[in-house]
């Protein structure tokens, strides 16, 4: 025992695991202050910037507050279940960063089925939604839980269905090899990024990503002009900051899947000396993550919701046959080449 | 090592699965079986088929089960009435006749001593099950896509308002 | 090394704990649920048959087994809301408008 805790790869995994979730924690609580600021720039205002300098001290007075916050239970809530549910979506949505390479060494673990890993744990946070918006015992959060169980299992489908084609080109279910496999240029110049040859299904992804993420448009579970605040009305205090916890973890998850699968992950040009070289793969993957949480909080700022029926008849109607098409394509192309 | 985990994966799933059983709302129930699904899935990477394990998450828990959920959620189910039942007296002969079909099950299992360990070797990996799919299996492959068009079709005539 | 038996034994009670649900459950919903225990406790077996073998047949034979599933899933949920439209009740015990 004694011999494996002190062996040098347990400590190396030790080591990882402290970076990456350190790393996740502290992205996460600086996310919530990049939301607000950048919406409140787009919305020509300020913003929270009292907290220290440029607000940047905000996350801690926010975690502060939640901290110190009376821990209440709605009356005739189920009380396990209330207590379980912002647990229940926060752990899928932490297990799922197990598998992402955030850079070549540096990875918890690698799997033969990460990729497939990564959607069964997204495919069960839909239970600490669900869950929440039943045990608070209230009308709003009831609605919000089924319109999320709903639009969940929809857009799962166009999800999964959208990197079909990227895994046939890639032939792998890894995602350190899906990276590896996008390495080098074209001509000299392009990236051989997947984005190039699976535009379609990267646009499929990052709208069904969107409304898996419960992200607006596609905020229908939340939606605060209707539903208060959709399935988390009645939590507040640590509840709650879990619950938004999660919901940045999944924005993340989210935007790594969409950068090891259309982007290249963490390839780029690598130059200077040795500890740059081996520091620039995880730069380059931040900063591509980055886009795409910018991206995402520039959506949140400036499209409107759609409506419920409208979720459903896009889900269905076009996004659906627009996946299965491009498969189709896809499938003939490779076994042409 | 791997024993305790099987026997914490199977003490889950037996739990889970009594407890649907004996939660009175039906809700409960589809949450509890969640449970077993997911212990089903550990029961299924101790037997090194990694890619039926998560194919089991995403199928089942992920889709199937949310769908019960929902449909629950939508009829906002009282709780089970246990008074009227005529049935009731099914209880107690249903569950004495269950263990014996057990006893008798597990009295045939370790007589047939088939006793050998489960072997690690296995190829569980997504390329063999999708050859033997494809190759083997295709026929079946093509009729279970004919089930889920009749399924398909099924739900949306029975749920339809009207005929 | 976990023996062949420790499988086959824990599925025969989970498929026997599901049988008794069938039975001993009165409604519908409850019914599909303990079906499904009992797909899960078949689909342990064949898992642990295609391991103990080194053969694949098995784990295929789940895929099926899940399609069925997910269909019965579809067509009996489909036919629980028809019959709480028509009943207000899902108790199997009081749709017996055909017996006499």
């Amino acid at each position: 025992m004694i011999d494996y805790l002190t062996n040098r790869d347990f400590l190396l995994m030790v080591l990882r695991l402290v970076i990456v979730f350190g790393g996740l924690m502290g992205a996460f609580a600086y996310l919530s202050l990049v939301e607000r600021r950048v919406m409140a720039f787009v919305q020509m205002r300020p913003g929270p910037n009292r907290v220290g300098p440029f607000g940047l001290l905000q996350p801690i007075a926010d975690g502060l507050k939640f901290l110190f916050k009376e821990q209440i239970r709605p009356t005739g809530a189920n009380a396990w279940l209330y207590l379980a549910a912002p647990l229940i979506s926060l752990v899928p949505a932490l297990l799922s960063f197990s598998v992402i390479p955030f850079g070549p060494a540096l990875q918890v673990t690698d799997l033969n089925v990460a990729l497939l890993v990564v959607f069964a744990v997204g495919s069960l946070s839909v239970y600490g939604i669900v869950i929440g918006g039943w045990a608070s015992n209230s009308k709003y959060p009831l609605i919000a839980s089924m319109r999320s169980s709903a639009q969940m299992i929809s857009y799962e489908l166009s999800l999964t269905l959208s990197v079909v084609g990227v895994l046939m080109i890639g032939n792998t279910l890894s995602l350190v090899k899906l990276v590896q496999s996008q390495e080098g240029l074209w001509l000299g110049f392009i990236p051989r990024w997947n984005i190039f040859l699976q535009p379609v299904a990267f646009v499929i992804y990052i709208i069904a990503a969107t409304a898996e993420t419960n992200r607006l448009p596609f905020d229908l579970a939340e939606s605060e002009q209707e539903l208060v605040s959709g399935w988390h009305t009645e939590y507040s205090g640590m509840k709650f900051a879990i619950y938004m916890l999660a919901e940045y973890a999944n924005l993340i998850a989210v935007s790594c899947i969409a950068t090891i699968l259309f982007f290249g992950g963490w390839n780029g040009p690598s130059f200077g000396p040795d500890w740059m070289v081996m520091i620039l793969p995880t730069i380059w993957f931040v900063m591509k993550i980055s886009v795409f949480v910018f991206f995402y909080v520039l959506m949140r700022s400036t499209v409107p919701r759609v409506r419920y029926d409208q979720l459903m008849r896009f889900g269905w109607k076009l996004m659906l046959p627009v996946a299965l098409a491009n498969i189709l394509i896809t499938s003939l192309l490779v076994a042409l080449s | 090592m791997i024993e305790a985990l099987f026997f914490l994966f199977a003490a889950m799933a037996v739990g889970a699965a009594i407890n649907v059983l004996v939660q009175k709302h039906v809700l409960y129930s589809a949450l509890s079986l969640i449970v077993l699904l997911v212990s089903m899935s550990g029961l299924f990477i101790l037997l090194n088929a990694d890619f039926l394990a998560v194919i089991n998450v995403i199928v089942y828990a992920g889709a199937i089960m949310v769908l019960f959920v929902f449909v629950i959620m939508l009829l906002n189910l009282p709780e089970d009435e246990d008074g009227a039942d005529r049935m009731r007296w099914l209880k107690f002969l249903g569950i004495p006749m269950g263990l014996f079909l057990l006893f008798m099950i597990l009295a045939t299992l370790w007589n047939a001593g088939a006793d050998a360990g489960v072997q690690a070797q296995m190829p569980g990996s997504p390329e063999a099950i999708g050859r033997s799919l494809f190759t083997d299996y295709l026929l079946p492959f093509e009729v279970t896509s004919l089930l889920i068009l009749i399924a398909l079709m099924g739900a949306v005539v029975f749920a339809k308002k009207e005929l | 090394m976990i023996p062949l038996n420790w499988f086959l034994t824990l599925s025969a009670v989970l498929f026997l704990i599901g049988m008794l649900g069938f039975f001993i459950k009165r409604n519908i919903i409850a019914l599909l649920l303990s079906v499904e225990i009992m797909l899960n406790a078949v689909n342990l077996t064949f898992v642990a048959f295609s391991s103990r073998n080194g053969h694949v047949s098995g784990q295929v034979f789940v895929f099926f087994v899940l399609v069925v599933a997910a269909a019965e899933a579809a067509v009996g949920l489909a036919l629980v809301i028809a019959m709480f439209r028509n009943r207000e009740t899902l108790n199997v015990d009081r749709s017996n408008l055909l017996k006499w």
